[in-house]
């Protein structure tokens, strides 16, 4: 039921970990089925992510994913990483079970967190609506 | 790689013996048991065969078997078809039924029948005194299966079957998981109605059987050709019938050497397991549980995550987790224990076959802890990293 590439990234998942005092820590729950992600960020002088690393509680396509946002913005500016979507990450592992598409198709709503959080903790909130169009709404998912 | 199959809850495989028995009826013997001509009573004598097979082990009368499609159809024609005659009354089934008496409770329930969900306590055994105070005077069956596929726990069916009659009620039991892995008797049991399955016990998918106690009226739910006594209709799946009837017989006769053995690795992969990692809980009874069966719930993981990694590593389990499950719902049986959601999502179930070793359960033991530490490792949940 799992494309080959969602079973690489499951079993070799890139960028495992938290990264010590993160610029930015994004963090989402699906209370439906339970999964927690959690992405974390480093943010160089030019806006870009330095390092960014994931740890998640779910399936095998909340790892998946949660593994391959972090390989798509490594690197990225945050514009650009702001409109990579969590339909952008499903293409990118080839699709995902129908019936996972909501449930563990989180990942990039947690990297939306993360920059969001950034942007707030460096005292650029007036930013966060023109770099995250697309921040993940509080009555569609709730943090844990 | 070695592969190590530990799912024979899920099914089992056919026993070369079994298919062996199976194959003529495929080709040469293909004939109609409804026919009078030679290939037609050659099969009728192949079903006729088949079911004192199954009624020896069973201890039953050979008019007591019916054949089915499989344990499914067995439950829903035990239901459905032993309450067709009532005036919608009352129904008693446990809060950890299979599907297929669930559902057909439920569907009894949509035509008006009240159905009783009986709880359980910690280890998935039935609640004896809210099981007594469930019947009511219109209560007409209790069905409570045999032993559970989720979490292995047997229930005690003889002392359930004898308060169903004191209560004026029939009982049935879905024995799906017993039949084969445990001795079932029906006359020690005193159950009324039966469901067993082939693939459950080296034999093939798609036939089971329904044990109907001599007096029990039974309506049918597939009308046609009035085949099995009138109870099924429809030609008779006889290469299915056939490897029913050896499969149920080589379990029966290989049981007292494999009953003993199974416990043992079970008993060794539980132990195993309990000591080598951390925060993980038993599912269902220490000691009364199916001979094969272990399950577990292991805190801060994902059951879906640890059945995945299991299998890359060769092993194949099963989990009852949400994420798991086509549904996305966490097992209905693992939360009837009381455990919360984080602990269901965790659940993963080992069951142990007759062709299984000590090596590869010692081998499991070897590969599992490491798969739990690579998953908690990936967890926000677990702190302790
Ligand atoms: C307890 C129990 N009842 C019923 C069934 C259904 O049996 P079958 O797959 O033969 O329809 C199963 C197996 O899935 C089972 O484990
Ligand atoms: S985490 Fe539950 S389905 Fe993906």
């Amino acid at each position: 039921m799992y494309t080959d590439l969602v079973m690489d990234h499951f079993t070799n998942p890139r960028n495992v970990g938290e990264i010590e005092d993160a610029d930015g820590v994004g963090q989402i729950g699906n209370p439906v089925c339970g999964d927690v992600m959690r992405i974390s960020i480093a943010v160089d002088d030019t806006d870009h992510i330095a390092d960014v690393k994931f740890k998640t509680f779910g399936c095998g396509a909340a790892v998946a994913t949660s593994s391959m946002v972090t390989e798509m913005v490594m690197g990225k500016s945050l514009t650009e990483a702001a409109v990579v979507s969590n339909k952008a990450v499903a293409e990118a592992l080839g699709g995902l079970p129908a019936n996972k598409m909501h449930c563990s198709n989180l990942a990039a709503d947690a990297l939306h967190l993360a920059i969001q959080d950034y942007l707030v903790r460096s005292g650029r909130e007036d930013e966060v609506d023109q770099i995250l169009p697309s921040l993940p709404k509080d009555h569609e998912h709730s943090s844990h | 790689m070695k592969t190590v199959y530990f799912d024979h809850v899920a099914t089992t495989p056919v026993d070369p013996r079994v298919l062996e028995a199976m194959l003529p009826f495929f080709s040469e013997h293909y004939g109609n048991p409804s026919e009078l001509h030679r290939l037609g009573r050659e099969a009728r004598a192949a079903v006729d065969a088949a079911r004192a097979q199954v009624a020896s082990v069973l201890g039953a009368g050979e008019k007591e078997i019916v054949f089915t499609s499989g344990g499914t159809e067995s439950d829903t024609l035990a239901l459905a078809g032993s309450l067709a005659r009532y005036q919608p009354g009352h129904l008693i089934v446990s809060a950890i039924e299979h599907p297929a008496v669930m559902e057909a409770a439920r569907a009894l329930n949509r035509q008006g029948w009240d159905v009783d969900f009986v709880p359980v306590d910690g280890d998935g055994v039935v609640d004896l005194d809210a099981y007594e105070q469930a019947f009511r005077d219109d209560t007409r069956l209790a069905s409570i299966m045999f032993a559970n596929n989720v979490i292995g726990t047997v229930q005690p069916v003889a002392e359930l079957a004898r308060i169903a009659h004191e209560k004026g009620a029939l009982f049935h039991t879905d024995a799906v998981q017993a039949v084969g892995s445990l001795p079932v008797d029906v006359d020690e049991l005193g159950v009324d109605l039966l469901s067993l399955s082939g693939h459950k016990l080296y034999g093939p998918k798609g036939v089971g059987a329904l044990y109907v106690r001599r007096g029990t009226r039974l309506q049918p739910v597939i009308d046609g050709g009035g085949q099995e006594r009138r109870l099924r209709s429809g030609t008779e799946n006889v290469p299915g019938i056939v490897g029913l009837g050896v499969a149920i017989t080589l379990a029966a006769e290989q049981l007292p050497e494999v009953g003993p053995r199974l416990e043992s690795m079970r008993d060794r992969l539980m132990d195993g397991v309990l000591e080598r990692v951390p925060e993980v809980t038993l599912l269902g009874h220490r000691t009364q549980r199916l001979p094969g069966n272990a399950a577990f719930s292991v805190r801060y993981i994902e059951g879906e995550s640890m059945l995945l990694q299991m299998d890359a590593q060769g092993f194949m389990v099963s989990s009852g987790s949400a994420c798991a499950s086509g549904s996305l719902e966490p097992s209905h049986v693992v939360l009837a224990l009381g455990l919360g959601a984080e602990d269901a999502h965790g659940s993963i179930r080992v069951s142990l076959g007759r062709e299984n070793t000590v090596e590869e359960v010692d081998a499991f033991l070897e590969a599992f802890p490491p798969v739990v530490d690579k998953l908690r490792q990936m967890s926000p949940l677990y702190v302790k990293g």
